[in-house]
């Protein structure tokens, strides 16, 4: 059992760079940056979750504010889009039956976030929403006929976030975005076991006084590595040789057990 | 020690999977069944997605399949003829089976209907054998021979048109009855991942009135074909056959047989036969017992099926 464990870092080597023009520095000149050491991280099939360390850097800080600790920052890893499809399951004759159903597009298959504090203490719930971030403010596109009311729609999608939640798919840890010193900060994000494969986008969300300045996003590849990560992709791209493969296999299982038996 | 399905997309216990397959296996041996209506419950009961378990059932059954057909046909008990118009039924059914099965899984309804077939056929076939074994008993303890009812007169089944012979069954049959046995039990391979032996067996010899020797071994040449069938399909339409899964199923099914069919044959047959019965049964009513158990969670979710895309 493989734990990978992933950092990245940021060349640091600009950050606490000119203190000189802070001084007649205008207004909103504040910029974050946050660097990956790499694009693309492969992950094995032992793989059981693990931190995702994203170091960042915030340049051109008003220093009282910064001592008076008014920066936030929240830093957010989006897995790939997809849709998908939310089920209740209702009772007839006795069984448990999915019924009622409401499909969603544009859904990221994952949803990381750290942040310096509670979202609530950053800014007003509007600025997030605006914003679409966190697990409560984004938006939930329905598909177009994917729903079958409004009110079926207003609980599949608070619905969704929950189900995402408690598949750990989704996950929000406020505080886990630490100043390491005055410029250079630290998020702690937390990748799942099952984290989806594909193109990820790393963000991150500078606010002074409860006011949204900027953001800055990178992105980073998710693959799937090692022997049974092969067989799935044979799987999805090779179905017909997979299957046949297969059966060849089961045939010569089934041919090795006979001549085994007929020894003893 | 644990192992990751790639298709299946969970970790196991390499060990439990072995021995699943071992103990399916035994009990194949020991009572000349496939045992595929054992190992997609239990596969499910192991939380392996039923899509997933369904066509690796399906794809495990080829292998106990091909070693008992082999035996049978070096035996000279395999009517090739009469088995391969099975086959060509057992594809059409096979064929429309799949697209069922895509249908059902769009729907979000699949693993309700995986279910309730297998509730309705395992306490069906459980009772009925149940009920027979338990008859056979009674028999010899009055002392009476414990035989098989000798199939004699014929049935509605022999009126019908299109009429074959077939030399090694030493029949004279419409072949319409053959085709739609055969459909059936493609069907039923494609969305419950059965050979459909526990069947097949039953039906060639009451309704089509064929000798017993030649049953079983024509029965495991059609599911080889079938089951064979049923897996490519499964694997280029649903993408859901782990092959990790089926090789540690199939190569304990393949040792626990062996070891099954000695055991077997040093048992009484209606005590073996009253046995599986109760297996069967009890697989059955687990299923049941889940349908009406209210679930932890009500709402799930799920990828929306896209054609051709996996996650």
């Amino acid at each position: 059992m493989r734990l990978a464990q992933y950092s990245f870092f940021l060349l640091a080597a600009f950050l606490a760079g000119q203190p000189a023009l802070a001084q007649q520095r205008p207004a909103n000149t504040e910029t974050v940056e946050i660097g990956l050491s790499t694009d693309t991280i492969a992950i094995t099939s032992g793989f059981r979750g693990t931190d995702l360390i994203v170091f960042g850097a915030l340049d051109n800080a008003d220093p009282l504010i910064q001592r008076q600790g008014r920066y936030d920052i929240v830093v957010v890893l989006e897995g790939p889009e997809r849709s998908f499809v939310v089920r209740r399951k209702d009772r007839y004759l006795g069984i448990w039956v999915n019924a009622e159903s409401a499909s969603f597009q544009h859904i990221p298959a994952s949803y990381s976030l750290a942040s310096t504090r509670n979202l609530q203490d950053i800014a007003t719930p509007k600025i997030f929403t605006q914003l679409g971030l966190g697990v409560n403010n984004m938006y939930y596109e329905p598909m177009p006929d994917g729903f079958s009311s409004s009110e079926s729609l207003k609980e599949f999608t608070t619905e969704l976030p929950r189900l995402k939640l408690k598949q750990r798919l989704y996950n929000q840890r406020p505080g886990d975005v630490q100043f390491l010193s005055a410029t250079l900060f630290r998020a702690t994000l937390s990748l799942p076991a099952n984290v989806p494969v594909g193109k990820h986008v790393a963000r991150a969300f500078l606010f002074r006084n409860g006011e949204f300045l900027r953001e800055n996003a990178t992105s980073l590849n998710i693959v799937k590595a090692g022997l049974e990560f092969r067989i799935y992709r044979a799987a999805n791209q090779y179905s017909l040789l997979y299957g046949i493969f297969a059966v060849l296999l089961a045939v010569v299982t089934g041919w090795a057990g006979r001549l085994i038996f007929r020894k003893d | 020690m644990g192992i990751y399905l790639p298709i299946a997309e969970i970790s196991v216990n390499i060990f439990v999977l072995f021995g699943m397959g071992a103990a399916v296996g035994f009990l194949s041996g020991m009572f000349g069944v496939g045992g595929g209506f054992l190992i997609t419950p239990l596969l499910i009961f192991y939380n392996i997605p039923p899509a997933v378990a369904v066509a690796t059932g399906a794809n495990q059954v080829i292998a106990s399949s091909f070693s008992g057909a082999l035996t049978h046909f070096k035996r000279g008990t395999l009517d090739v003829k009469l088995g391969s118009l099975l086959v060509v039924g057992g594809i059409v059914g096979a064929g429309i089976g799949i697209y069922v099965f895509v249908l059902l899984r769009e729907l979000g309804q699949l693993d309700l209907i995986v279910s309730l077939l297998y509730v309705v056929f395992l306490s069906t076939i459980g009772g009925l054998m149940l009920y027979e074994s338990v008859q056979a008993m009674r028999r010899t303890r009055a002392g009476q021979l414990a035989t098989l009812k000798k199939p004699g007169q014929h049935n509605w089944v022999h009126r019908l048109p299109f009429k074959m012979r077939f030399r090694a069954s030493k029949i004279y049959v419409s072949i319409i009855p053959i085709l739609v046995l055969g459909a059936a039990i493609g069907f039923l391979s494609s969305i419950m991942g059965v050979g459909g032996g526990f069947i097949m067996v039953p039906a060639m010899i009451y309704l089509l009135k064929m000798p017993t020797n030649v049953v079983i071994g024509t029965s495991l040449y059609q599911i080889v074909f079938v089951t064979a069938f049923a897996t490519i399909m499964q694997a280029t339409t649903n993408q859901s056959v782990d092959i990790v899964l089926a090789f540690l199923l199939m190569s304990g099914g393949v040792i626990g047989a062996q070891y099954g069919a000695r055991i077997g044959q040093k048992l009484r047959g209606e005590q073996l036969r009253a046995l599986l019965a109760m297996l069967v049964l009890a697989v059955g009513l687990r299923l049941a017992i889940e349908l009406f158990v209210t679930p932890d969670d009500l709402y799930s979710i799920s990828l929306a099926v896209v054609t051709g895309g996996g996650l």
